[in-house]
């Protein structure tokens, strides 16, 4: 990460909220960053109330507070966002690395970008947490015990 | 150059929670379509399946592996965004070490609470 100096993000939060007329890929940083921060919220409070079981106090199973179906809903949420950070998050990681943008060329007109070449790496990857995600729903909807 | 290694030490921590939070989504809300995990009757989180989990010496051990890594790939993640917004020197140093007691804090209670569990449900079979 570059280090960055006070001011250079002068749009504040909007800085990074804001996707303005850039591509998906731009809206998938988004919403990567926001399921990033549920999924952190969810995390600190799991560790909290799992680690309780060492006093045998289990919030989650039939009877306790967590066992209701508001918090079902949310736990449902919470895996809804695992499986798309995970697969967007292998994503970038192989672009961080420069795998899967293409190598580079001499700009000709009509100019390409590597988002271009790196797009059907984006629809591979939202198939994949979409078939993560159905898996996790159908027992969420409980086909299965 | 310290920036740098802890970015690769982020996207390392993120390969690692792939792995593993992959495995416990599996067994925590795949339990019953793929029966990883799952070695009593009922709910794969159950009392009775959770205890088992603890019992063995796979699980506390993938716990608090995920736990290090879950709680670095977070924290960094959120000082990177905060970081972003422009905070002066002197706040940034505020954020980070705030974020280092949560996480040092959150390891220890983790830590403890997998380990307390495994050794009381360890003998019981």
């Amino acid at each position: 990460m570059a280090e960055l100096k006070r001011h250079d993000n002068r749009l504040g939060v909007w800085g990074w909220l804001g996707g303005g007329r850039w591509g998906i890929e731009r809206y998938a940083y988004i919403l990567h960053r926001l399921t990033g921060l549920g999924i952190l919220f969810y995390f600190l409070l799991h560790i909290v109330v799992t680690s309780l079981r060492a006093m045998q106090i289990y919030l989650w199973t039939e009877g306790g507070f967590f066992h209701q179906p508001v918090f079902k809903v949310g736990e449902y949420l919470v895996f809804s966002a695992f499986a798309y950070h995970a697969f967007n998050g292998v994503r970038l990681i192989l672009v961080e690395l420069g795998l899967a943008v293409g190598k580079p060329f001499e700009p000709v007109y009509p100019y390409k970008t590597s988002l271009s070449v790196q797009r059907p790496l984006f629809i591979v990857m939202m198939i994949l947490a979409a078939a993560f995600l159905a898996a996790g729903t159908i027992e969420f909807l409980g086909f299965v015990e | 150059m310290r920036e740098t290694k802890l970015w690769t030490w982020f996207m390392l921590a993120g390969l690692v929670i792939l792995i593993l939070l992959g495995l416990h989504m599996t067994v925590a809300h795949m339990g019953g379509l793929t029966g990883v995990g799952v070695t009593k009757a009922g709910d794969s989180v159950n009392e009775a399946n959770s205890q088992a989990r603890d019992a063995t010496l796979f699980y506390p051990v993938v716990y608090v592996i995920l736990l290090a890594a879950a709680l670095f790939h977070g924290l960094y993640g959120l000082r990177v965004i905060l970081f972003e917004l422009g905070l002066s020197s002197t706040t940034q140093k505020a954020v980070s070490a705030l974020l280092l007691i949560v996480g040092v804090g959150l390891f220890g209670f983790g830590t403890w609470g997998v380990f307390a569990a495994h050794a009381l449900y360890a003998g019981r079979g």
